[in-house]
């Protein structure tokens, strides 16, 4: 199952560090998530993109998971190379992640 | 039990106006804030003040003063917004000069200086730069600009000075909402909870329709209706500090859980720690509930400690980005764009081209996710690829040639590229310093009509 099946995302910027969202639908999936969806897999998964520390934080509140990508934005927003240099599609990357 | 109402009229520099006026029609609001400021935005400005020294604030503030004074007076809207940007002082006198070209009277409108340090930025020349682990003083780039991120309290002051419309340059975007709560309410450092779901609050607004359904739909998952129309969200807040969130009726878009969870999150990082120079908010705890369409209730934020530093947004002339793109087309068009970008690789080292970063990219293909994400997402052919091709420079003249080796391919590369574009951009870069909170002097300034 991809996690677009059962969570939504949204991506933040701020330098060189992106912030991406993992916010379920529906609060029975979130013990799923959080288990599942590790820094180290988010980390790996992002191998390309993130050349530093992935942090995870939970909200659990809201279920909710923030992932921190330290130098994902290819040196930060104002220099980077890429065509989506705030890294805003991300979010739409992160969901695709199979689980 | 009191309450009063806040509307966000602009999520970015240049938002669209017409929400702006809606709210202000319908939204039976009290307050309206307009949010025009990115990292950059006051570098940009500072140059255009440097060639023109009247101006240098918001591009968009003629416009916008010209379709709201009247309805502010009318209504007895306060207007907030941070479109002096690098001319504080010019965009009061603009404002100013407009409300006497409308026939309005009985206005005060306030100015706030002293985020503007860039005169005495030398004093910080040992303070260490966040993002680049260096002192300032070892920063490889001109200077351009320097402006403190200040908070709440100087809002506060107009406010009590009877101000009807105040512009700032560089507040903490939060803080500019925060401001006529902590007016309205008195609330201070003490009042932890409350002062948490002031900076909630202004956290949700501070984008705009980015709470009220924009930035969230996708079809099939996530449907939003009359995006076009988009309602620009209001915030209704009480004595007690719980708000809602909401938007004029009738107005597209959504306000739901889902979309201010998404909006809570964005550009945050701990949620238990998210700094603002007035307070560290504490947001792990909050929760919403739907309590009617489009109405959105917002409880459990709280706040922490005041930050001892404030935030110094340094603006310089980094680099520059030289780019082309071409276009190929149908079967093995990824293989002549592959060839092409061989092409041009070979051909920049060959003219002893200077570039610090260099970056090949097939839009449509793996130019957003690189190739391990996008691998198992593509389809197996494809109808057409655009080869990107960028890079950095230090100087003007090799990320000229990066743009020019694209456009040869017309001739000297394969067979049927179109579209050839190629620009060169001079790269103004953020930087972060923190100063002492004391060593700010702020002021506010007054003009009348």
């Amino acid at each position: 199952m991809k996690l677009k099946e059962i969570a939504h995302s949204r991506t933040g910027d701020k330098g060189d560090i992106s912030n991406i969202s993992l916010i379920v639908y529906d609060m029975k999936d979130y013990e799923l998530i959080k288990e599942k969806v590790t820094a180290e897999k988010v980390k790996e998964y992002f191998k390309e993109i993130c050349h530093g520390e992935v942090k995870r934080y939970e909200i659990d509140s809201i279920g909710a998971l923030n992932f921190v990508l330290d130098k994902a934005l290819g040196g930060g927003v104002t220099r980077s190379l890429a065509l989506d240099k705030h890294g805003k599609s991300l979010s739409s990357a992160l969901l695709e992640m199979e689980i | 039990m009191r309450s009063i109402r806040i509307g966000a009229g602009a999520g970015y520099a240049g938002d669209r106006v017409e929400p702006a006026v809606e709210l202000m029609e319908k939204g039976n609001i009290d307050y309206i804030v307009f949010e025009c400021l990115a990292e950059r935005t006051i570098a940009i400005a500072q140059q255009e003040k440097m060639k023109d020294p009247t101006k240098g604030y918001n591009g968009l503030l003629p416009e916008r003063m010209r379709r709201i004074l009247k309805l502010a007076k009318e209504k007895n809207i306060k207007v907030i917004t941070n479109m002096g940007a690098a001319n504080t002082k010019a965009a009061v006198e603009v404002t100013k000069n407009i409300a006497k070209e409308l026939g309005i009277t009985g206005l005060k409108i306030a100015g706030i200086l002293g985020d503007d340090i860039y005169d005495s930025i030398d004093k910080y020349k040992d303070n260490e730069i966040l993002e680049l682990g260096c002192k300032l003083k070892d920063l490889d780039g001109e200077i351009l600009s320097s402006n403190v991120y200040l908070g709440a309290e100087s809002i506060v002051e107009a406010l009590e000075n009877g101000a009807d419309i105040i512009i700032t340059g560089r507040v903490a975007d939060p803080a500019l909402f925060m401001a006529p709560i902590i007016y309205e309410f008195k609330w201070g450092l003490e009042d932890k909870f409350k002062m948490g779901q002031a900076v909630l609050a202004g956290h949700l607004l501070e984008c705009a329709g980015q709470v009220t359904g924009g930035y969230y739909a996708d079809p099939g998952y996530k449907d939003v209706e009359n995006l076009h129309l988009l309602g620009f969200p209001i915030v209704e807040i009480d004595e007690t500090g719980e708000f809602i969130v909401t938007k004029v009726k009738g107005s597209g878009g959504k306000v739901s859980s889902a979309t201010c969870k998404e909006q809570m999150l964005y550009e945050i990082h701990d949620p238990s720690a998210y700094f603002t120079p007035d307070i560290v908010a504490d947001f792990s705890k909050v929760t919403f509930e739907d309590i009617e369409d489009d109405v959105v209730k917002v409880t459990g934020a709280s706040s922490k400690h005041q930050p001892e530093t404030l935030k110094v947004s340094i603006g310089y002339k980094d680099c520059f980005i030289g780019e082309g793109e071409i276009s190929y087309g149908g079967t093995n068009a990824i293989n002549r764009a592959k060839l092409a970008a061989d092409i041009v690789e070979r051909r920049l080292k060959l003219i002893g081209a200077n570039i610090e970063e260099y970056r090949v990219d097939y839009i449509g293909y793996n130019s957003l996710y690189k190739d391990s994400i996008s691998s198992p997402i593509k389809p197996e052919s494809f109808s057409e690829i655009r080869l990107r091709i960028s890079g950095r420079t230090k100087e003007r003249k090799d990320a000229v040639l990066i743009g020019n080796e694209v456009e040869a391919l017309y001739t000297n590369g394969p067979a049927g590229g179109g579209g050839a574009t190629k620009a060169v951009s001079e790269v103004i870069s953020i930087c972060s310093i923190f100063i002492p909170r004391d060593a700010v002097d702020v002021s506010v300034i007054y003009e009348e009509v």
